[in-house]
């Protein structure tokens, strides 16, 4: 299935994705973001609240990048750029990294998704291609552990097919785990009585977005036009 | 007899590793990986490899060329593919490479139970999904829990930033990774570091890797830049 949007949706960067994801991340939050477009976050996070930022290999207090004549080969995140401790920041074993993801002390995951099914189900560390080995990495600790998982991902794939599914066909990552999506084309949380979406990209429709969205979606009746906050 | 790790040499901190062995490497993307000892144990000729680490390699030397060699028979990891993991990539396709694949925090607490001496434990991570296929499931509290099994090894090869010659360690930052639980899992733990310092200068207070885990110390090559 492919679906072409109206000329007039303004889609969100990846780096807009991570902004507006960011600046609703709650104030004093312990925070891990994932591989993709969740550690571009670091880089937007909102001004005025302190967020301590997590990281698998071994950080607390994860900064933006560095300038690059500032670049430390020690000093990496999970996707593995190049970043800052900020004052405060902590050091420590991996043992103690996953210690703090699996016992249930961060508060919020930002991870990346193949697919993300209405009842929750992440699918997110194998295509079953052999092309492409798979890659857990940490996804199962922090889908498992973590108090909430946001979703940050592009809303179709590349062929333009829905991420965003009735049933995860790849194998899954967690069940019934995310809380919230954000996307380049709205931001929906995962409730109960099914997808509620409460934001939706400028100039975009509420049937363009379900007609790339397989489970049915209920509109908030407070939903807004979605704004990147500046950062 | 004065205790002395120091060993003055690549060789001779690699030597008795020998081909069939299970070997684990320190290291998170290109922080903390030990690339003089890997290049030991290619220049030593070992093959039929089990190597636990958390990537596969990228570039074209360290973890990438003992893969791409040939010498590593199984790999047990967390993340394989990376940007540049191409050595492995061709191997993995060509069926010429076990894998197994295991949640990063699963691997790393595995180890470190293997250190403790605790025969396993049950987690979350997993349940539900291909990784916990054939494996014991518990409930607990209402919750699906997967039993995991400790996970031990003939050798670590681990980077650190200095010891002395008890074979205490600390570590550079997120370099630090996998190095200390490691140490703690493998019947032989050799470990590279940027500087060798006199007994009694590290601060007791701030000693990661207490010597008890270290068998062998060498001076890794500062100089020298690798490709991964």
């Amino acid at each position: 299935m492919s679906t072409a949007l109206a000329e007039s949706v303004t889609k969100l960067s990846r780096l807009d994705i991570a902004r507006r994801a960011a600046a609703m991340i709650p104030d004093g939050s312990y925070v891990n973001l994932g591989i993709g477009i969740p550690t571009l976050a670091a880089n937007v996070m909102p001004a005025g609240r302190e967020i301590v930022l997590h990281s698998e290999n071994g950080i607390l207090g994860v900064g933006p990048a560095p300038a690059e004549k500032d670049r430390d080969r020690d000093l990496i995140n999970a996707s593995k750029e190049y970043v800052t401790l900020l004052p405060g920041g902590a050091y420590f074993v991996h043992s103690d990294a996953f210690v703090m993801i699996r016992g249930g002390h961060l508060d919020l995951a930002l991870l990346g998704a193949f697919e993300v099914a209405a009842n929750g189900d992440l699918a997110n560390w194998t295509t079953a291609d052999r092309r492409f080995p798979p890659g857990v990495g940490g996804a199962m600790d922090l889908a498992a552990g973590a108090k909430a998982i946001w979703v940050l991902t592009d809303h179709v794939t590349k062929k333009g097919e829905p991420k965003i599914v009735n049933a995860c066909r790849l194998p899954l990552t967690a069940k019934g785990v995310v809380k919230r999506i954000f996307t380049d084309l709205a931001l929906i949380d995962v409730e109960p009585r099914g997808l509620v979406v409460r934001e939706m990209a400028p100039g975009l429709t509420l049937e363009a977005l379900q007609a790339v969205t397989e489970p049915a979606l209920i509109l908030a009746q407070d939903w807004r036009e979605m704004v990147v906050p500046a950062t | 007899m004065p205790i002395d790790k120091i060993v003055p040499s690549v060789a001779e901190a690699v030597s008795g590793i020998s081909s069939g062995m299970t070997i684990m490497i320190s290291g998170f993307g290109f922080a903390g990986v030990p690339n003089d000892l890997i290049q030991g144990v290619l220049d030593l000729g070992a093959t039929d490899l089990t190597v636990i680490s958390n990537n596969a390699g990228t570039g074209t030397d360290g973890l990438a060329a003992l893969i791409g060699s040939g010498r590593v028979r199984r790999i047990i990891c967390s993340y394989p593919r990376s940007k540049g993991s191409d050595l492995f990539d061709a191997r993995y396709a060509a069926g010429e490479i076990e894998l197994e694949l295991v949640p990063q925090g699963t691997l790393s607490e595995r180890m470190r139970a293997a250190g403790a001496g605790i025969g396993g434990f049950f987690t979350p991570t997993g349940a539900g999904t291909e990784l916990a296929a054939g494996k014991e499931i518990r409930m607990i509290d209402g919750r699906e829990y997967v039993l995991e099994t400790p996970l031990r090894a003939d050798v670590a090869l681990v980077q650190a930033q200095a010891a002395d010659r008890w074979g205490n360690l600390v570590y550079a930052k997120a370099g630090r990774n996998f190095g200390p639980v490691m140490a703690m899992a493998a019947d032989l733990t050799v470990v590279q570091v940027r500087e060798i310092v006199p007994l009694g200068l590290l601060d007791p207070e701030v000693i990661v890797t207490p010597s008890i885990f270290v068998d062998r110390v060498t001076l890794m090559d500062n100089e020298r830049e690798w490709d991964i």
